[in-house]
């Protein structure tokens, strides 16, 4: 299946230097995790193109960064997927568990199939209760600061999924 | 067999007044999933810092309105003692009212008697004066189980509000019952998710360092999936509210709750 997503756009604002937040903030901070949030930088739109629910290309040419990865799996103005992943890492405080763990991950699913799962989950599971992270279009009263963006940059999702191919 | 439930299902479906069936059955409320400090606060009424709303509501009840064009009687003069004259009656809302050709909640019903019966100003949503009221009337159906209706007229809202509440929203493309009936009792971080009833509205929440009422939590939880929120006092959200009645119905009404 041939999925063309509307893309996006993001160039990050980016990160060497900014500090992982590993303890939740204050009550009920993932209400506010949205508009405190530096918003990504528009770049060229490119084109997804999934094979079931994977995605083999990756998104940008740039060599992936799996230390980076792992900010943006665990900052709140990034992926913030400790939300809902426990990750095998005693950095790593607190987690929810909407999801399942990610421990292992890295050998149980394929970088394409990481990306596809990342970039839209509803591509492989109609339902899923994850966010996907790389789409724009067919979304329901999306915010105006975020309307037409991408909830990641291309380069944050090629950097987590050299994160989470880490994780054997 | 399954030809037959399938038969069933459509001769159900073609009849329209088929009551809907709730997907949890037996509803908890949402100080069940706070902590032991927030129950006690809760349930303390010299603690609960929701009292200082019930307590200038019952001031405001009492009092007429001033004000060239108005009409200077209190509610306490038409409706006089509110434990009695009230009671109960926030359970039943939001109510279907033929002169407004609308659902009412709670506070709609308040401002409907502020400019119908005092020839006043309707109160702004969220101000400090209707949510004074708000609670104080509200509070006199404390322990009183939910019994919303969404027969007839008000059907129609429910309708709406259920299907706001199943379709995704927001950049993180969720929905409401992706939360609060697919994973209640999970954790996102550090925070316990609930089910989302509306039993303990109006509430004092830590994070507002104040008391708000139910529409002002529903759009934290748009802000939080990065969707538009709507305005408090929209149609969009009474007809939410409506639905969330139906779901908590049973539950008692907690006013003013404390919650994180
Ligand atoms: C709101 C909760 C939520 C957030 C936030 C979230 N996920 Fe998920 N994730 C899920 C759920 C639930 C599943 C299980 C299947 C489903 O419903 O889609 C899942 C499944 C996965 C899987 C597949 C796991 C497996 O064993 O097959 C991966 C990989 C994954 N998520 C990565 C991420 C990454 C990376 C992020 C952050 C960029 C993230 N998730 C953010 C809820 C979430
Ligand atoms: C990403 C998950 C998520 C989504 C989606 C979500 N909520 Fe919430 N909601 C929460 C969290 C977390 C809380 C605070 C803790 C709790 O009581 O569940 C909350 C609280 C509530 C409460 C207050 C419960 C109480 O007892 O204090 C209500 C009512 C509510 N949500 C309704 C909704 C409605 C209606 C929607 C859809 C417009 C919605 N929520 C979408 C996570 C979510
Ligand atoms: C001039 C008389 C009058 C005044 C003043 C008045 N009301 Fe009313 N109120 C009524 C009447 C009459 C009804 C019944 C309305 C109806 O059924 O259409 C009513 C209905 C209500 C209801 C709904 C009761 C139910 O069983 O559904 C509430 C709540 C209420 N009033 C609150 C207030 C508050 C709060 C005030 C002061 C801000 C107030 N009223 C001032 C006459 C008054």
């Amino acid at each position: 299946m041939t999925g063309a997503l509307a893309l996006k756009r993001a160039a990050p604002s980016l990160a060497s230097g900014q500090a992982v937040r590993f303890a939740p903030r204050a009550a009920g901070c993932w209400l506010v995790t949205a508009l405190c949030v530096g918003l990504p930088v528009a770049a060229a739109a490119q084109q997804v193109v999934f094979e079931g629910g994977a995605v083999p290309a990756p998104l940008t040419a740039v060599p992936a960064d799996a230390t980076r990865g792992k900010i943006v799996f665990v900052q709140r103005e990034k992926g913030h997927c400790i939300l809902c992943h426990a990750l095998p890492d005693p950095e790593v405080r607190f987690a929810g568990n909407v999801g399942p763990p990610l421990a292992g991950i890295g050998s149980r699913l394929s970088a394409a199939q990481l990306r596809g799962r990342i970039v839209d989950p509803t591509q492989d599971e109609p339902d899923s209760v994850m966010p996907a992270y790389y789409r724009t279009s067919n979304l329901n009263r999306v915010a105006r600061p975020y309307a037409s963006r991408t909830v990641l940059s291309a380069q944050d999702i090629e950097d987590v999924i050299a994160y989470l191919l880490t994780l054997r | 067999m399954i030809r037959h439930l399938a038969l069933l299902t459509l001769a159900l479906g073609a009849c329209t007044s088929v009551a809907p069936i709730r997907n949890i059955a037996e509803p908890r409320s949402g100080v069940t999933f706070t902590s032991n400090d927030i129950r006690k606060l809760q349930n303390d009424d010299a603690a609960n810092p929701g009292m200082l709303w019930v307590e200038q509501g019952k001031a405001l009840w009492r009092a007429g309105v001033e004000g060239a064009g108005v009409d200077n009687k209190s509610c306490a003069s038409c409706h006089g003692d509110a434990e009695q004259a009230m009671r109960g009656v926030a359970a039943r809302y939001p109510v279907y009212d033929a002169a407004a050709g609308n659902i009412l909640n709670l506070e709609g019903r308040i401002n409907q008697c502020r400019v119908h019966r005092q020839h006043a100003e309707p109160l702004r949503y969220e101000s400090e004066g209707l949510l004074a009221l708000t609670s104080y009337v509200a509070h006199q159906s404390r322990g009183m189980p939910i019994q919303a209706s969404i027969d007839g007229p008000a059907r129609p809202h429910f309708e709406a509000g259920q299907a706001h509440y199943v379709t995704r929203q927001g950049q993180l493309n969720l929905s409401c019952a992706h939360c609060h009936e697919r994973n209640w009792g999970k954790m996102l971080l550090a925070e316990p998710i609930s089910q989302g009833q509306s039993n303990g509205f109006p509430a004092y929440r830590l994070e507002w360092q104040g008391l708000g009422s139910l529409h002002r939590r529903l759009r934290a939880c748009q802000f939080g999936i990065r969707a538009e929120r709507s305005a408090a006092g929209s149609q969009e959200l009474l007809d939410l509210e409506l639905y969330l009645a139906w779901r908590a119905n049973g539950l008692p009404v907690e006013a003013p709750g404390v919650r994180r």
